[in-house]
């Protein structure tokens, strides 16, 4: 009898359970050794110790309306990160680009949006409203196609096979060209976003629970629902079309796709157009919330982060690591913010992000890297 | 023999100071299998990729179908009906064997972006089809049981099988085999012989094929096409080509 017979079968687990599990363990440690350390009187109350390590938990037990707010407004800026991150995955496995515009991208479509409807209601005289507004959106598309087909032709055509760093010089450039395009076309002011006449709810509504009130922006929910179907369709497409096996195919290996008849022109022109459409409604949703300028653009870059942390070819790692960021940074700028003055939700990702890396360098999602030799 | 399906007149490729082929002709007759051999470095891929778009050669031209073309991009020398599979697999790794021998039905699937999004109407009933088809050439290469598995993880062996699938499922005129047999063990190279027969004989697919083991070469193929540095040192039927000297000098070398 062999040994594999001899030992009793264990159900097998999927591989995140047990670093799971440890960490889970881990935490649950440090919080009962800092419970006994408050209680013991050896971590006095205002003592700087407490304030980082007891305090703030202490404020989500005693406040829990506050912490649901919290919690609310983390996901739905996270959602919106993992938006702009989706983008990027989804041009990285289709052309191996590490496309840096994707950010700028997200700020440039909206900024068409607004513009155009600017300039066809005060220039030409049309009526504001949902009419020109839908056109104005049509046109913000037909910009994100061209764009798609100029970069496919100027840029990714002529330096095709080069090396990767080539590529994302490339992208940095066409980064500085949107913005000062952007600028020159539509103006460098901040710009409100057309919220309402899109037909976008506006309102917000409010909620009694936990001995407090919570506000919900219906933006928000708005922004959480129409992020939510986009991902599922674009996973959906992704898996079980013609088109979208083309684009797996792409990503996989140039000269096999090439071999059955794909057309890479075609295929990374579709890439870049998809990017393109995620990117306009990324700049709708983070448009609504703040107004449109190329400040957005140190949000965009947000999407670094989460792009290491869910790792650069996975789509769930994307929506994963932009929860995890847009959460983390709520939490850690309310909670934590004002011990350090506020404002560390602008830098605050990034530590997060090297907290990760410290314990998986190949993100929450990436494969393993394992060289045969 | 009957017209020639595909004929390459006066071929020569260079990169840079390099000639990978000078002044190579021969043709492919509808029908056969014909196989293209030689010794290491003699031009035999070189020769494949121009044939299906991927190296543009200098001089001379290619004739397929009656139609002659100076350069043509591989994409369109798939859709004209020229598939092939390669000399170290190239497959889509991180799918599986069913996912990648339906990406080999692209060409054949016609319905619009707009349907596709949707995964509905037209887009759904041509999946279903061509899923049936891709479901034959499965049973067809006896690949059923690994038909979910990313193809990453498959042995050498059925990978070049998947890669057969895939090329198979494109329904080419002229199929392009890079060693089909490179690397494999005896009984795998028997199975590949006899699925390049049942293709060859069956579906009418005209083959051709380069191969190291000359036993499997002098059995399978029709024509034999014989490539040195570069140039065409012979042409012709097995036994006419094991015969003639210079082949001999090229495989076993010859005193100076």
């Amino acid at each position: 009898m062999s040994t594999a017979e001899a030992t009793p079968a264990s159900p097998a687990l999927p591989g995140w359970v047990m670093p799971m599990a440890k960490t889970v363990g881990v935490l649950a440690l440090v919080a009962a050794a800092i419970t006994l350390l408050v209680q013991s009187g050896a971590m006095p109350r205002g003592s700087l110790a407490y304030k980082i390590l007891a305090g703030p938990f202490v404020d989500m037990r005693d406040f829990p309306d506050l912490l649901v707010q919290t919690l609310w407004e983390g996901t739905v800026g996270g959602i919106l990160y993992a938006l702009i991150a989706l983008g990027f995955v989804l041009i990285f496995k289709a052309s191996g680009v590490f496309n840096f515009a994707q950010g700028i991208m997200v700020v440039f479509s909206a900024l068409t949006l607004v513009g155009s409807y600017e300039i066809m209601t005060q220039r030409l005289g049309l009526p504001p409203g949902t009419v020109v507004a839908l056109l104005a959106l049509a046109i913000a598309l037909a910009v994100m196609f061209l764009l798609a087909v100029v970069v496919e032709r100027v840029v990714l055509r002529p330096l095709v096979n080069q090396h990767e760093i080539i590529m994302l010089m490339a992208t940095v450039g066409l980064t500085y060209f949107l913005i000062g395009f952007g600028e020159y076309v539509f103006g460098g002011s901040p710009k409100v976003m057309i919220t309402a006449q899109l037909g976008l709810p506006t309102g917000q509504s409010s909620f009694n629970i936990l001995g407090g009130r919570v506000n919900v922006q219906h933006l928000d929910v708005a922004a959480a629902v129409i992020a939510t179907i986009m991902i599922i369709a674009l996973a959906v497409f992704f898996q079980k079309t013609r088109i979208g096996r083309a684009l797996r195919a792409v990503a996989d290996s140039h000269k096999a796709a090439l071999s059955v008849g794909i057309s890479l022109n075609q295929i990374w022109v579709i890439v870049w157009f998809t990017a393109g459409v995620v990117a306009l409604v990324t700049g709708i949703m983070w448009g609504a919330r703040s107004d449109v300028s190329f400040a957005l653009e140190t949000v965009a870059l947000k999407a670094l982060p989460v792009l290491i942390l869910g790792g650069f070819t996975s789509v769930p790692g994307a929506i994963v690591g932009g929860l995890i960021i847009g959460i983390g940074e709520k939490l850690g700028e309310f909670y934590w913010g004002p011990l350090l003055g506020g404002g560390i939700e602008t830098w605050l990702a990034y530590i997060i992000t090297l907290g990760f890396l410290l314990f998986r360098p190949q993100g929450l999602f990436g494969e393993k890297i394992i060289e045969r030799i | 023999m009957s017209e020639a399906l595909l004929s390459v007149d006066n071929i020569s490729l260079r990169f840079g100071g390099v000639k990978a082929i000078s002044d190579v002709s021969f043709d492919i007759c509808k029908g056969e299998i014909r196989a293209i051999i030689g010794p290491n470095g003699a031009g035999k891929t070189s020769m494949l990729n121009c044939i299906n778009g991927f190296y543009h050669p200098q001089e001379g031209a290619i004739t397929f179908k009656g139609i002659r073309r100076k350069k043509v991009r591989p994409h369109e020398a798939a859709s004209g009906g020229i598939a092939r599979t390669f000399q170290n697999v190239a497959l889509f790794k991180g799918m599986t064997t069913l996912d990648n021998i339906m990406v080999g039905r692209t060409l054949k699937m016609k319905s619009g972006f707009f349907w596709q999004l949707l995964r509905h109407g037209p887009a759904m009933r041509e999946e279903i089809t061509h899923r049936r088809k891709v479901e034959e050439i499965i049973d067809f290469l006896e690949i059923e049981a690994i038909r979910k598995m990313p193809v990453g993880k498959l042995p050498y062996g059925l990978q070049k099988r998947v890669e057969l699938g895939r090329a198979l499922a494109m329904e080419p005129e002229l199929l392009l085999l890079d060693e089909p047999m490179a690397g494999m063990n005896l009984e795998e190279k028997e199975d590949m012989c006899r699925f390049i027969i049942d293709v060859n004989k069956h579906f009418g697919t005209t083959i051709a094929l380069i191969e190291h083991d000359m036993g499997v070469v002098m059995d399978l193929s029709d024509r034999v096409v014989v490539l040195e540095y570069g140039r065409k040192i012979a042409d012709g039927t097995p036994d006419v080509v094991k015969a003639d000297q210079k082949v001999i000098d090229a495989y076993l070398g010859v005193a100076h």
